[in-house]
């Protein structure tokens, strides 16, 4: 495994982040857009191992960060399910384009 | 009950007809409202009297002369250790007179008002403003502050102003009630700064301390205010002239008077109470409360009240010899009269057998409410039975109105100082005081005195004479035993208030004095009355040309006096073509396109703006956040190649 | 190139293509199923990695509790079938030129960076070293976030059945 450059890992994660973003910002889905959110997360996840083994491996760091995210994540996608069930209610839609009461 | 409660209940008696028949006048029977307003006044004129009788025989008295008695003191605003502004109620000779003289006329003219006013459509509301001009009146002669005094003034004016134009649909009782508001507005102004001149350089507001800081020669504060002079003129002086214009306002004093007349549109009974026999002699009563100051402290400054009041007088006899409105002529020469007062309060002076004046201001004060109500309400009963204020609808009514011509007649001879009716004492007071201080004002007073007795009776002899009287005419009285006992009661005061030892009770120390009654003196004043009668009776008891024929020869004087000399034309003149076209019309001008645009640009710039990027508030929850990615790369640019 | 390098970059393919297919699929059931994938390719270089328990984490908690979750939300919100409306435009052409710039901006700071890399074993990467520096509360310890996500994950859990209750109107 070592013989794995850094640079290809964090090749990897910048790819699946910026696909991650681009997906954010061109669903028109709630659901869909949350599912970018989790490829934007676990990209990080992947920089933050990959520089806890190649740069730190005396450290456990990056392996606590990625726990956390893990579980913030969860919580995250708790809540934005909770939200967006509620706005289903509401609006009979989940399409963020149709969800625009709240402007001038 | 203890004294101070009573002296507290006379005022807040009135309060409470007020508050009662403002406030549940919806719920309270028309019949009945009039009544209970009555009822409450006639308490509180029996407790005045209870009041009266007590200091003046009781408590007032120490050591041979009357001291003021404080009451429900209350420490109201304290600015510091030694300034503070307090709230109270004071005992002393001219406030006790006041005190009967407001609650008396009052309590007759809620009376004859059950009358006067009956079937009226706003009768429980006219108690009720009654109630509250009676507990302002009374709030201002029970002042022992200054400042509460002036919150009093100007709580009677507004309740004037609510009588004034009490029948508001009518445009001439609105601009009437308007005129009054305004002129004596512009007068407090005076009488404010005059308070704070005084405030300032006294170190107090308390009247007693005021007068006991500025009346004693040599006194640090009175040293130190006549020292400072401006213009000519002491500090003192001029904060004391500022005081008497609001007086001067009040009391309808040239170049002020101007208001009073249209007054008279208000209901004939307000006219009696508040603008003869009360409000209007509040500037009297004030140029009397600061009496010691002005005589002491400033002689200079009752100079000129004296002049003002002698000149008012003769001047606003005059015109009353013009008028052909019955209410207008009375109004003429209540201004007259109370330009009596002040020019005896004018000439008197401080120390031994100078202050004779005083005393005659304030006697005449007391007679002349009496028998001015009276004419007021004679002038009601007329107007109710006519219906017309105009001289010429009416004549010839002594048959058909008994009772009012008796009670006119005894108001006109104790107005035109005939004896031995109430106002020959006051008046040959008041000329014996100006004939030992200043012939100047002597002679204006007996020329007003004469024309007094000219005016009063030419308007007695229309009404009642100069035309046959109606054969067949019924009684206009009968009936009307609310307007007819009022009357009688004034008529009472009218005949018999002149009797009243005066001095004994009122003078400027406190200490009783003789007021002397000299065949000498008397002889000319008199003589004159009687020949001015006389003349009014050769010119008016008959219906003839005589007096066209003097109007034709007088020419342009009589039309200047019957144009009231064009005062009215004057200040119309300087307020629209002066004030307003000159300095209200640019100030407009800016004020609208200046200040307003400046507002109003910023906010139509504001509104512009926020249109233009509202776009950016779209609702759209990618947009944003895109905005928020690229601020994010953005940083990161500029933070990794120009920073870093 | 060993075999495990080889696995490396099969698996980084997978992942990136089943990424892009969960970003571009108009079936939004299928996005979740690539999305499921890219994610079980990501515990898989955990695997390759040496991160045996992050991996056991990420297929736990991603693939057994997320993917679910929103696959129920799918199920709760959508008819079976529908078609997802197209992206609009002028989001496409911004997504795509932000991505794009932000892709070659961070690659740069990539290329330009001198990261130290260690060849050195280091210490264990084991669950139970972990556990025990986790909630060690002595020297680096990280007791004190630990107990604040469980907090958080408890409030989130109020939170959502606050949000997402039916309200019961009399």
């Amino acid at each position: 495994m070592e013989q794995v450059p850094l640079a290809h890992l964090l090749i990897l994660s910048s790819a699946l982040f910026f696909l991650g973003i681009y997906g954010f910002f061109t669903r028109r889905n709630m659901i869909t857009m949350l599912m970018s959110v989790e490829l934007i997360l676990n990209s990080v996840n992947i920089n933050f191992i990959a520089f806890n083994k190649y740069l730190f491996p005396n450290q456990l760091e990056g392996i606590f960060f990625t726990l956390f995210i893990i579980a913030v994540a969860a919580a995250e996608v708790s809540l934005a399910i909770a939200i967006i069930i509620n706005l289903f209610r509401k609006f009979n839609t989940v399409d963020v384009e149709e969800v625009d009461t709240m402007k001038f | 009950m203890t004294l101070d409660n009573i002296v507290l209940l006379i005022p807040l008696l009135p309060l409470l007809s007020f508050l009662l028949l403002g406030l549940a006048g919806k719920h309270i029977s028309v019949r009945f409202s009039g009544v209970i307003g009555s009822v409450i006044l006639g308490a509180s004129l029996v407790l005045a009297l209870i009041t009266a009788y007590d200091y003046f025989f009781a408590i007032g008295k120490q050591g041979g002369e009357f001291i003021p008695y404080l009451t429900a003191q209350l420490n109201w605003l304290p600015f510091n250790s030694d300034l503070s502004i307090n709230l109270g109620l004071v005992l002393d000779p001219i406030s006790v007179m006041m005190l009967l003289v407001v609650t008396f006329v009052s309590t007759m003219v809620h009376v004859y008002s059950l009358g006067y006013m009956k079937g009226e459509e706003r009768y429980t509301t006219y108690y009720a403003y009654l109630g509250l001009f009676t507990f302002t009146m009374l709030g201002l002669v029970l002042s022992t502050n200054i400042f509460q005094m002036y919150i009093f003034w100007e709580l009677v004016g507004v309740s004037s102003y609510l009588l004034i134009g009490f029948y508001f649909s009518r445009p001439s009782a609105v601009a009437a009630a308007k005129k009054a508001f305004i002129v004596t507005r512009f007068a407090d102004l005076g009488f404010l700064i005059g308070i704070l001149m005084l405030g300032y350089g006294a170190h107090s507001y308390d009247f007693f301390t005021l007068i006991d800081r500025l009346s004693h020669p040599g006194s640090s504060y009175l040293v130190a205010m006549t020292g400072a002079s401006f213009l000519g003129m002491s500090t003192l002086t001029w904060a004391l002239i500022l005081v008497f214009i609001g007086g001067a306002g009040k009391s309808a004093m040239f170049p002020f008077h101007i208001w009073l007349p249209d007054a008279m549109e208000g209901p004939t009974p307000i006219s009696a109470l508040i603008h003869a026999a009360t409000m209007v002699v509040a500037g009297v009563y004030l140029v009397a409360r600061l009496f010691p100051i002005f005589a002491v402290g400033a002689p200079d400054a009752l100079t000129v009240v004296g002049y003002v009041g002698a000149f008012t007088a003769l001047f606003a006899a005059t015109i009353a010899c013009t008028q052909t409105d019955i209410k207008k002529v009375l109004a003429y020469s209540t201004i007259s009269q109370i330009g009596f007062m002040l020019f005896a309060l004018g000439v008197a002076g401080w120390g031994p057998g100078k202050t004779e004046g005083f005393t005659a201001g304030m006697f005449h004060l007391f007679t002349h409410a009496s028998f001015k109500a009276l004419l007021f309400l004679g002038a009601g009963s007329i107007i109710h039975a006519v219906h017309s204020n105009e001289m010429k609808d009416m004549g010839g009514l002594r048959k058909s109105m008994p009772i009012t011509h008796i009670t006119f007649l005894l108001a006109a001879l104790a107005i035109s100082g005939i004896p031995p009716f109430a106002g020959f004492f006051s008046k040959e007071a008041i000329f014996s005081a100006a004939e030992q201080s200043n012939p100047i004002i002597y002679w204006v007073g007996l020329i007003a005195g004469t024309l007094t007795a000219f005016y009063i009776f030419r308007l007695y002899f229309m009404i009642f004479w100069h035309k046959t009287p109606d054969a067949h005419a019924h009684n206009h009285e009968k009936g009307e035993w609310a307007m007819m006992i009022p009357m009688m009661l004034l008529a009472v005061g009218a005949v018999f208030g002149g009797f009243i030892p005066f001095g004994d009770f009122i003078s400027a120390t406190g200490k009783p004095l003789e007021l002397p009654i000299e065949l000498s003196h008397i002889i000319l004043p008199v003589g004159l009355g009687v020949l001015s009668i006389v003349a009014a009776a050769i010119l008016y008891r008959k219906e003839s040309d005589v007096p066209q024929r003097i109007v034709n020869a007088l020419g342009g004087f009589y039309r200047a006096a019957y144009r009231k000399f064009y005062i009215d034309e004057i200040y119309l003149f300087i307020t629209k073509k002066i004030v307003f076209k000159l300095m209200g019309r640019p100030s407009a001008w800016f004020d609208r396109n200046v200040v307003d645009g400046t507002v109003q640009k910023t906010g139509s710039l504001t509104i512009a703006l926020s249109h233009a990027i509202k776009r950016v508030q779209s609702g759209k929850l990618q947009a944003y956040t895109m905005y928020f990615f690229g601020g994010v790369l953005l940083l990161v640019v500029l933070l990794l190649y120009k920073f870093a | 190139m060993s075999a495990s390098t080889i696995i490396f970059y099969i698996v980084s393919a997978l992942v990136l293509v089943f990424g892009a297919m969960s970003v571009f699929t108009r079936k939004i059931f299928r996005a979740a199923i690539y999305l499921l994938f890219s994610l079980i390719g990501i515990a898989g270089i955990y695997i390759l990695m040496n991160m045996d328990f992050i991996a056991a984490l990420q297929v736990l908690i991603y693939v057994g509790g997320i993917i679910v979750l929103i696959i129920f939300s799918i199920f709760l919100t959508h008819q079976a079938g529908d078609k997802l409306p197209k992206p609009l435009f002028k989001r496409i052409v911004a997504g795509a030129s932000m991505a794009a710039f932000g892709l070659i901006v961070v690659l740069g700071v990539f290329y330009k960076t001198a990261f130290k890399v260690t060849t050195e074993a280091g210490i264990d990467h084991s669950a139970r070293s972990i556990g025990r520096q986790m909630l060690d509360y002595h020297h680096h310890g990280y007791v004190y976030p630990f107990e604040i996500v469980s907090f958080l994950l408890l409030a989130a859990l109020v939170g959502c059945i606050v949000i997402a209750v039916k309200i019961q109107k009399k």
